[in-house]
């Protein structure tokens, strides 16, 4: 790995956090990441994160299962092995909403979830550096990598942010 | 900032809890060893699940003629209990994704153990079509997919085949939303273990680490997982009434099963969350976390679905006798005055007359009373399905045909066997995982914790500018002087100067940058030096003013907060 070490400061409160993203952004200080307990909402502007993008991920999976019913089940009953069932006719649209539908939102979900966890990084058998078991738990915590920023100047960074712990860990 | 919260709404998390308590009561129960009533609660679950599988196993090896099904009566317990599982497994997706989508905050109460109970419940009702096709050993027939027969596929008209894709994808985007939300917590677990358990829940916590991002996709996820799994919770439902309303069987044969079916699915799902939790809340002390304000909610859920169904029982009754179609007024007249009649007024009594109970607020808060009416409504369900199949089929178009159906031994035994199955897996899952959600707990602290709002709250935000920082002012003496020796630096102390009203984030940070830290420093500035320091800030504050800050600062630094709320309670966004 490129980085070697990490220099993380810890804060009690997740509005201390967003204090000290906006002042790090206003100094332009590259922050490596920030890690928190629970979703902080009005985090991701502030730390510039942009927009998600798996929603249309989701759509794009969604709509591969609605051919994939519709479109299968059409091949079967008009070309492979067409049955007329109570008279109607082989290619019977409105019997085949309810399999499409289902379908659709089973392949979205599906994808969807895969695809969250490998862009993430996430998975069975996956161990990432943990930097404090407290983040998990009532820490919230802003990482500089030492490449970007000295132990110094961020030293003094979350001193002046009022950051209850600073550390600082090999990776 | 925040959205706004009214001040009449009840907190949702009591006992002014901290982040790290919040862990500490959730977490912990997975880390003990299991109580009493835990172990006597497994034995009689997993005697049950014995039995079950004893007489699953006997129906597989003698064959189906084990049951009391006849000729006439094709369907008995064994769709009757798939129905009324498959209705149980409603309550959760509901709760997590249609309260999810109105941004309901006591979802986060109770929206785990109701998605895990979701789970157990389909789990046991795909266990009856599994079996009461006979041959349960060629089960996979049912698939679509290219076989040595043709290849043969099944019907896909049939609304039968619906109901496998249904709840094949029901139970699987059920499953994915459950875990998604686990993992988190599981994090959460793992960084509070050791050895051996350590490993487990790192495994089953797929490494997360936090990471903004990763929370940023996860909500994302969540929501569109919400979404979408909305319009699959009432298809689901639907898709199970259309196994009847499709028939041309008179009774089934009505265009009202589909909304009737997923109101009384919800009715009874939040019957079974309620039951389920009363007593999970107690033996796992979670109180402060599932409190009254949960069971009303839940409550007045019930008796919304519960006049809906009452409605929809006596429009089949008028639509019935309207329609002037005999074979359709038979019917129902047989439903209530026929064999069957004891299931019928069972029915009536358990879902039309009890959930009217709770209109009173004081049965509404009532744990008994809830916990009672909550059975009371499963056997009433159940008693529904019950009447819909058995009666109608007891008495079809020709009279000789005509036939009764009791259950044997091991058609009730299998129905037990399944309470066994759900009770030994939510009894599992009750010590594996944190049963209420830890970070979306934390999450709503701020905006539903009782120190925050209701009326205990000594943290008021009356005119709200972002949330308060108690937290940080009660902690900051002892614990910020502790752990800045540990990290070697010393921080100077600062008041939340947001408490004052008239001052928001972007003006605290612009006081603090003049110097002006405290509420002691801010009573000595006069109003026209502060002014000055607006004028001069980054930013727009021409619609602030100044004037009232140094005698708000003044009763904030001597602690009289009652006078300060009064004093806020009179300004107009600060000024006098």
């Amino acid at each position: 790995m490129a980085h070697n070490k990490v220099i993380y400061g810890l804060y009690n409160d997740e509005e201390d956090l967003m204090r000290a993203v906006k002042v790090a952004k206003d100094q332009h200080l590259e922050i490596m990441d920030v890690y928190t307990p629970f979703p902080v909402h009005g985090l991701d502007p502030i730390l510039g994160l942009s927009e998600s993008r798996l929603h249309i991920a989701g759509f794009i999976y969604g709509m591969l299962g609605t051919l994939t019913a519709f479109l299968g089940m059409s091949w079967i009953f008009t070309k492979d092995w067409p049955v007329i069932f109570g008279g109607k006719p082989y290619w019977s649209v409105p019997a085949f909403i309810p399999i499409t539908f289902e379908l659709t939102v089973l392949f979205a979900s599906i994808g969807m979830v895969v695809t969250f966890y490998v862009v993430s990084g996430l998975g069975p058998g996956v161990v990432n550096n943990y930097l404090d078991p407290r983040i998990t738990d009532d820490k919230f915590c802003i990482a500089f990598d030492e490449h970007d920023l000295d132990a110094s100047s961020a030293g003094s960074f979350f001193k002046e942010t009022g950051a209850s712990e600073v550390h600082e860990k090999s990776l | 900032m925040s959205s706004y919260i009214s001040p009449i709404r009840e907190p949702l998390v009591t006992g002014n809890k901290t982040y790290h308590q919040i862990t500490e009561d959730l977490a912990s129960p997975t880390e003990k060893a299991p109580g009493r009533a835990w172990i006597i609660g497994f034995i009689l679950a997993i005697s049950a699940l014995a039995f079950g599988l004893f007489c699953i196993t006997w129906t597989v090896w003698h064959g189906i003629g084990t049951w009391n099904l006849n000729r006439t009566i094709g369907w008995g317990w064994d769709i009757t209990n798939f129905v009324w599982w498959i209705g149980i497994g409603h309550a959760g997706t509901l709760i997590s994704a249609i309260l999810l989508l109105f941004r309901q905050k006591w979802r986060t109460g109770v929206n785990r153990a109701a998605e895990a109970m979701t789970i157990f419940a389909v789990i046991c009702a795909a266990l009856f079509p599994g079996i009461h096709v006979g041959r349960a050993w060629v089960v996979f027939y049912f698939f679509p997919y290219p076989n040595t027969r043709g290849p043969l596929w099944p019907n896909f008209n049939s609304p039968l085949l619906w109901d496998l894709f249904a709840i094949s994808t029901y139970f699987t985007v059920s499953l994915l939303f459950w875990y998604t939300g686990l993992v988190p917590d599981f994090a959460t677990v793992r960084d509070r273990a050791k050895g051996f358990r350590k490993k487990i829940y790192n495994f089953l916590s797929f490494g997360w680490t936090g990471s903004a991002k990763h929370w940023q996709r996860w909500e994302a996820l969540s929501l569109v997982l919400a979404g979408i799994a909305t319009p699959l919770v009432l298809s689901v439902h639907t898709i199970v009434s259309f196994d009847f309303a499709t028939s041309v069987i008179p009774g089934w044969h009505t265009t009202i099963f589909p909304p009737y079916f997923v109101a009384g699915a919800i009715f009874s799902g939040f019957a079974m969350v309620l039951t389920l939790m009363i007593v999970t809340r107690k033996v796992l002390n979670l109180q402060d976390y599932i409190t009254f304000a949960h069971i009303e909610s839940m409550n007045k859920v019930i008796l919304v679905t519960g006049t809906i169904v009452g409605v929809a029982y006596l429009t089949e009754l008028f639509i019935a006798w309207y329609s002037g179609y005999v074979y359709e007024q038979f019917a129902f007249f047989n439903r209530a005055l026929g064999p069957y009649w004891w299931s019928y007024f069972g029915m009536m009594f358990c879902n039309v007359i009890t959930p009217q109970f709770f209109w009173f607020k004081k049965i509404r808060r009532s744990l008994f009373w809830t916990f009672l009416l909550s059975i009371v409504i499963n056997i009433g369900m159940w008693f529904e399905r019950f009447v819909i199949i058995a009666t109608t089929l007891a008495r079809d178009y020709l009279p000789s045909s005509w036939s009764y159906y009791s259950p044997t031994w091991v058609e009730m035994g299998i129905f037990i066997g399944t309470l066994g199955l759900f009770f030994t897996l939510f009894l599992i899952f009750t010590r594996v995982a944190p049963v209420v959600a830890i970070a979306e707990i934390k999450s709503i602290l701020k905006s539903a914790g009782d120190q925050y709002t209701g009326p205990n709250a000594h943290a008021h935000d009356h005119h709200n500018h972002g949330h308060e920082n108690v937290m940080h002012a009660v902690h900051s003496t002892e614990e910020k002087e502790a752990s800045v020796k540990e990290a070697g630096t010393i921080l100077t102390m600062e008041d939340d100067l947001k408490r004052l009203e008239g001052i928001g984030p972007k003006i605290e940070m612009t006081l603090k940058a003049a110097g002006i830290k405290t509420f002691q420093q801010l009573l000595g500035t006069d109003v026209s030096r502060l002014q000055t320091i607006l004028d001069e800030g980054e930013g727009n504050f021409k619609g602030n003013s100044p004037e009232s800050w140094p005698e708000q600062a003044k009763l904030a630094y001597e602690g009289r907060w009652d006078e300060l709320n009064d004093l806020q309670d009179r300004l107009d966004g600060g000024k006098y």
